[in-house]
């Protein structure tokens, strides 16, 4: 009674024939023309940026600089990472910044004061962040106090709590072989290239394991020209990086030599392809779609909506944890500052500029990591090219202030071409 | 169609504290059926569909499924009994595709990985079997449908589940002449499919085009439930507008009063004449 019957004279399933990588382009295209544009301003500002820098400067194609370049960035993208979680709900995260330097305090007290080894320092920089993110994502989901309220009250009580943590603000260094590691050393230049392989392969494996899985239930599946350019783009821009990052970039190298991968890659591709499998392989990562863009539906289709918030809140905290470990390495201390000033609006900006939508539903984590590559560019050409600090924050606010237009704009055009 | 009725209420009463919404309702929908629940605004269609989903508690009355008495708490349990509610604001995510929505909440997983060949390949066979032709590609962010397609998306996922009982509210209420025409097909093949279907609607020409019985609400009672094909459509409004039509619908005594009557009777036919005001 209930097993529908099939009507005759109806073979087709919608969506089961293969398309050419011609069609695919036109998709592409079409895609980008109703106004998804994704990562792709995002890429093409990044090149000509560098292209501008690299001319106007060459010493910004320098071996070291390219490799300062992941090293600067990295907090952001790492904050970045985490705040793409709370966008892709609509909401906000203004205390993320803080959130890093609370928690990369806490970090360098336990390593320094406490003595305690980095392998619990650490964790206790994680759970730190993570203890912030349930309060913030409390806040926010069950009282029902708006994100920019909540994350804004944190944001004041968090430098405040750096202070207090900081006792009026003094530096505390750390001194902490592994975790002063994590910014300072490389990987051996063989370990790299080992990762690199690695990464492609693993990459096409997963490609290609998902054409057989859809061709054995008889569904469309992508061109393996296609495929073969995805991979190939991966291995060629993979190479070109691990060549550079792999030349001597030490002054005096008979003295101390510098080359490799810096540590802190392989940990944001890491965290990266893990927050990637996620969103856009589990349930979990489908639910927080879902309510980003519709609450009242999600709600309908049994998806319990406040634990995804406090997730999201909890996740991106915990990322800011990464963020503020990172920034300690970095700097070798903590200091009140650490996590302030320009980092927040830097994280929200790489997201934005990278293809997450503020308005929610629509972001990947690799757009953190887009973006906060543009941002870390932005940063550092400017500096080279001599501009003062003033004029950097200008710029970037400039280039949020675009990527947020553009993902407006994409929204009005979107629903003019009737595409919402 | 069968002997007993897929989905039976009987006697329902409902109130939002001190208002009373429904008054002693009794409902019935037969599989194979398209079941018309017509009533002018605010007669309490909604509260009604929303009692049988679930989402409201009945205050007192049966709730029989399959014959079987049973009760309804949650929507997850009218779920599990096989009804689907597709609402009137359809409650889809505008940026996920038709698959992912149609698999919302109840994902297939292998492991912790979500098994999106299997979804894909079992939405795209239920939308064969109700001979959807008008989307392009299943995985098209429904962002980018057009109100039909959309509604046709909400009915397929209601199908998806095996359901018994599809409660339709208001489903071509925005939409144009055509994709009108391609939802009632939809709906009417349904109903041949073997399922029972309720449809609300106001349009008294989308009613007599599909429905086999036609139940009508009037100020939160039950005025009549008819086969359609006994009824003109002049009775129906007037049952819509005045509760009555002849000797069909409520008595003049009930209509005024709308006070504590009873409406005991068969399923299937129905007719409330019997129903005795008090005093
Ligand atoms: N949650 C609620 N709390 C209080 N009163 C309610 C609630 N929901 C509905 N009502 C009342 O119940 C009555 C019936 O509402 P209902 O939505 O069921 O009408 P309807 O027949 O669906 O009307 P329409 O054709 O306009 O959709 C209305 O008077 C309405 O104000
Ligand atoms: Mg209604």
């Amino acid at each position: 009674m209930t097993a529908l019957q099939t009507p005759p004279g109806r073979t087709e399933v919608p969506g089961s024939t293969s398309r050419s990588l011609g069609e695919h382009a036109r998709d592409y295209v079409g895609r980008i023309r109703g106004g998804d544009m994704g990562s792709l301003p995002a890429l093409a500002g990044l090149i000509v940026l560098c292209i501008v820098f690299g001319v106007m400067r060459p010493v910004f194609f320098s071996d070291i600089n390219f490799a300062n370049l992941f090293t600067q960035g990295s907090q952001v993208v790492l904050i970045a990472m985490g705040l793409v979680f709370v966008l892709l709900l609509g909401e906000i995260d203004l205390s993320a910044g803080f959130a890093s330097g609370v928690c990369g305090a806490i970090m360098a007290i336990l390593l320094t004061n406490e003595n305690w080894g980095w392998y619990l320092a650490i964790p206790a920089a994680i759970v730190t962040g993570v203890i912030i993110g349930v309060v913030l994502g409390v806040l926010v989901a069950k009282v029902g106090i708006p994100s920019f309220v909540v994350t804004l009250a944190a944001f004041l009580a968090f430098q405040g709590l750096v202070l207090l943590l900081l006792t009026g603000g003094k530096n505390i260094s750390i001194n902490d072989p592994f975790t002063v590691g994590i910014e300072k050393d490389n990987l051996p230049p063989w370990l790299g290239w080992v990762l690199l392989i690695v990464c492609v392969v693993g990459y096409a494996g997963v490609q290609l394991n998902r054409v057989r899985s859809r061709r054995s239930r008889g569904l469309a599946v992508d061109p393996l020209s296609l495929i073969a350019i995805k991979v190939g783009a991966l291995a060629v821009a993979g190479a070109i990086a691990v060549y550079f990052l792999n030349q001597e970039r030490a002054i005096n190298p008979a003295f101390h030599s510098l080359k490799g991968i810096p540590n802190v890659v392989p940990l944001i591709v890491v965290l990266l392809l893990v927050w990637t499998f996620v969103l856009s392989r589990t349930t979990f990562g489908r639910h927080i779609y879902a309510v980003g863009g519709s609450k009242e539906a999600a709600r309908r289709a049994g998806i319990n909506v406040d634990r995804i918030r406090i997730s999201s809140f909890v996740i991106c905290s915990g990322m800011a944890a990464f963020g503020g470990i990172v920034a300690v390495s970095r700097a070798n201390s903590v200091d009140p500052n650490t996590g302030g000033s320009n980092i927040l609006l830097y994280a929200v900006g790489a997201a934005v500029i990278g293809g997450t939508s503020l308005f929610g539903g629509k972001g990947r984590v690799i757009d953190a990591v887009i973006g906060g590559a543009v941002v870390a560019v932005i940063d550092n050409g400017m500096g080279l090219m001599g501009y003062s600090a003033g004029t950097k924050y200008i710029v970037t606010g400039v280039v949020l202030l675009l990527a947020a237009g553009v993902d407006a704009l994409s929204r009005r055009r979107a629903a003019a071409s009737g595409l919402r | 169609m069968t002997a007993t009725p897929i989905l039976e209420m009987r006697g329902i009463d409902k109130s939002f504290g001190p208002v009373q919404v429904l008054r002693q309702v009794d409902f019935t929908a037969n599989a194979g059926e398209v079941t018309a629940l017509v009533g002018d605004n605010g007669a309490g269609k909604s509260t009604l569909v929303k009692c049988v989903g679930g989402i409201y508690p009945i205050d007192s009355g049966d709730y029989l499924f399959d014959g079987k008495p049973v009760t309804v708490h949650s929507p997850r349990d009218a779920s599990s009994l096989g009804v689907e509610i597709v609402y009137q604001d359809l409650a889809l995510c505008e940026n996920l595709d038709i698959v992912q929505n149609m698999f919302l909440g109840r994902e297939r997983t292998r492991g912790i990985v979500l098994d999106e060949p299997t979804m894909e390949k079992m939405a795209s066979e239920t939308l064969d079997r109700l001979s959807v032709r008008t989307v392009k590609s299943i995985r098209q962010l429904v962002a980018s449908l057009s109100g039909g397609q959309r509604q046709t998306v909400a009915i397929a996922k209601a199908v998806l589940w095996n359901s018994k009982v599809v409660i339709l509210d208001e489903p071509t209420a925005a939409l144009g002449v055509a994709q009108t025409a391609q939802v009632l097909e939809l709906v009417r093949q349904l109903a041949d499919n073997g399922l029972a279907v309720v449809l609300i609607s106001h349009n008294m020409n989308d009613v007599f085009a599909v429905a086999d019985q036609i139940a009508c609400l009037y100020l939160g009672r039950m005025a009549a439930q008819v086969k359609a094909t006994d009824v003109t459509y002049s009775q129906v409004v007037e049952l819509i507008t005045a509760g009555r039509s002849g000797d069909l619908g409520l008595q003049a005594a009930a209509v005024a009063a709308a006070g504590n009557g009873n409406g005991s009777h068969d399923a299937g036919v129905t007719d409330l004449g019997d129903m005795n005001g008090a005093q």
